[in-house]
């Protein structure tokens, strides 16, 4: 069963008058297990296509099937229970917790809202999380802004799997951090896969870190797509205009890949 | 260096602080120091200031202890001062988030309201609601806090409004939260320190106005307070000026108090934002 389906999604903006489709009618599917990467340059709508599949905003037309359910009629309760299987881990790891938040408030959250441990319970699940994320449980008590960006990314991938979910999105989830850093959280990402079977929609600009992690790969332009297919051929031999350029402009890619016209 | 220490070595500050600290000692100590009722008679009518040192500010008009009434006074004066302010920067900061964080009609619907209260002066608004109502310190309390809390709520909205766009806020949402749970437990708190930085202000302006309506004859008729003795004093402003010019620089000096210790904490708290 196909673990999301997402059909002509459109959002539009209006900005002066005029009206911008920042995504408009893309379509595309993840399966149970394997990592489909969005990549694109900015602007090309990728980031808007992971707050839609998220209902973080809402699209103007097409349809989300979610575990074999219409994700976009799903409202409420039934929307916040159903959040557990759909998780997001956001670029900037400062920016996505709270400021006043304890590593070990932020992952009793998700937790205590999805029942998933009761009250005395949930000390020790934080700290068999942390360990799964490579992180000690002695980081529980200390604040969010006390630790490294690599920890609180770390971190941020602990509450996404928190309540077991099929998929995460990963909105840029590397970028931001240093080269050493990023080599390390993608390693985790593809053990995390391996043990746990989560899907992953991998949303990212950088074409060598896509061709490490993703299947799948769907290159956006301007909101449409330009091109899609098995990640490693993609990348290798593109087809489509931004898909060359996109190559030409990644620095880590092999010779051979840059030689193709 | 703590806080405090950066909050001790500006001048103005320590000297807010010293008439706050000198105020809450007159306040905590009204019952030991004058445990018998400030309101009863304790020497001959109108002794002035400096004369009788069992009665060192003198006696007011039926004889009463001035400096008892000073003291059990400045309870009044902070209970209600605080009180109201704790209660304006509440409700204004409860108004504020939800206008901001559900926006739509929730929004218009509670800025309108905002508005109302705002576009009346808030001195009309606590004398019509006091008259209407009857006098008591609780209704003094609430009759100024409806007329403060329209700041706390606007700035509490411009502030949530910002913070609503912000990563933590999605993740929130991302991981299932109620709506309310967000704008309670994540949103609000962070909205908060530009708020609470109004709360000086908001006592200040609160003790003037409970001074103002005790002043004409709309303060809590069991209690002593400042504005009702300056009122007291009137009378016989000629003859015995004391009796109005102590209490009224009780109370110029509390006000000043205030802010001066509120300009203190608040220009430390931001220079601490600004380094860190």
């Amino acid at each position: 069963m196909t673990l999301l389906a997402v059909s002509d999604l459109t959002k539009r903006y209006r900005r002066g008058g005029k009206t911008i489709a920042a995504v408009d009618g893309v379509s595309f599917a993840v399966e149970p297990g394997e990592t489909l990467a969005l990549a694109g340059p900015s602007g090309s709508g990728k980031s808007t296509i992971a707050r839609l599949v998220l209902r973080l905003i809402e699209p103007d037309a097409g349809n989300i099937q979610f575990e074999g359910d219409d994700f976009l009629t799903l409202n409420g309760a039934a929307l916040r229970a159903r959040r557990a299987h759909l998780q997001m881990v956001f670029q900037d790891p400062l920016a996505a917790f709270n400021p006043r938040a304890t590593v070990a408030r932020v992952l009793d959250d998700p937790l205590r809202i999805h029942a998933i441990a009761s009250r005395a319970e949930r000390p020790a699940r934080i700290a068999a999380l942390l360990e799964r994320v490579g992180l000690t449980a002695d980081l529980a008590p200390r604040a969010i802004h006390e630790i490294s960006g690599g920890q609180r990314q770390r971190v941020a991938i602990a509450r996404a799997i928190a309540t077991n979910p099929s998929l995460i999105v990963l909105d840029e989830a590397v970028s931001a951090l240093d080269v050493s850093v990023r080599g390390q959280i993608l390693e985790l990402l593809l053990d995390l896969q391996a043990r746990e079977r989560i899907a992953y929609l991998f949303i990212s600009h950088d074409l060598g870190v896509v061709r490490a992690i993703a299947h799948r790969v769907v290159l956006l332009d301007a909101g449409r797509i330009a091109e899609s297919g098995d990640a490693r051929a993609v990348i290798d031999a593109p087809q489509s205009a931004i898909g060359k350029a996109l190559v030409a402009a990644a620095p880590r890619l092999n010779r051979s890949s840059r030689q193709v016209p | 260096m703590s806080p405090l220490n950066r909050l001790l070595r500006r001048p103005e500050a320590v000297a807010g602080a010293f008439i706050l600290a000198v105020l809450f000692a007159m306040a905590l100590s009204a019952s030991l120091l004058f445990p018998s009722d400030p309101q009863a008679i304790a020497g001959p009518a109108l002794l002035p200031s400096f004369q009788d040192w069992s009665l060192p500010l003198g006696t007011d008009r039926l004889g009463r202890d001035v400096l008892a009434e000073l003291f059990h006074g400045a309870r009044t004066s902070l209970a209600v001062g605080l009180a109201a302010a704790t209660a304006a920067l509440f409700i204004g900061a409860v108004v504020g988030t939800l206008a901001g964080f559900a926006g739509g009609l929730v929004d218009e619907v509670l800025m309108r309201i905002t508005d109302a209260f705002q576009t009346v002066p808030s001195f009309l608004l606590a004398l019509a609601f006091v008259s209407v109502v009857g006098p008591s310190l609780g209704i003094v309390v609430a009759a100024i806090a409806l007329g403060a809390w329209t700041g706390p709520a606007r700035v509490a909205r411009a502030e949530v409004l910002s913070i609503r766009e912000r990563d933590y806020v999605a993740g929130a949402r991302v991981i299932g939260m109620h709506p309310m749970a967000i704008a309670f437990r994540e949103v609000l708190p962070n909205a908060l320190p530009p708020v609470l930085a109004l709360s000086s202000v908001i006592v200040a302006a609160a003790i003037l106005t409970e001074a103002a309506l005790s002043f004409l004859g709309l303060g809590d008729p069991n209690r002593v307070t400042w504005g009702g003795m300056i009122a007291e004093g009137r009378t016989v402003l000629r003859t015995a000026p004391f009796l109005s010019i102590v209490p009224g620089i009780a109370l110029v000096l509390t006000v000043l108090g205030i802010y001066l210790a509120g300009e203190g904490v608040v220009e430390t708290t931001a220079v601490r934002r600004s380094l860190s």
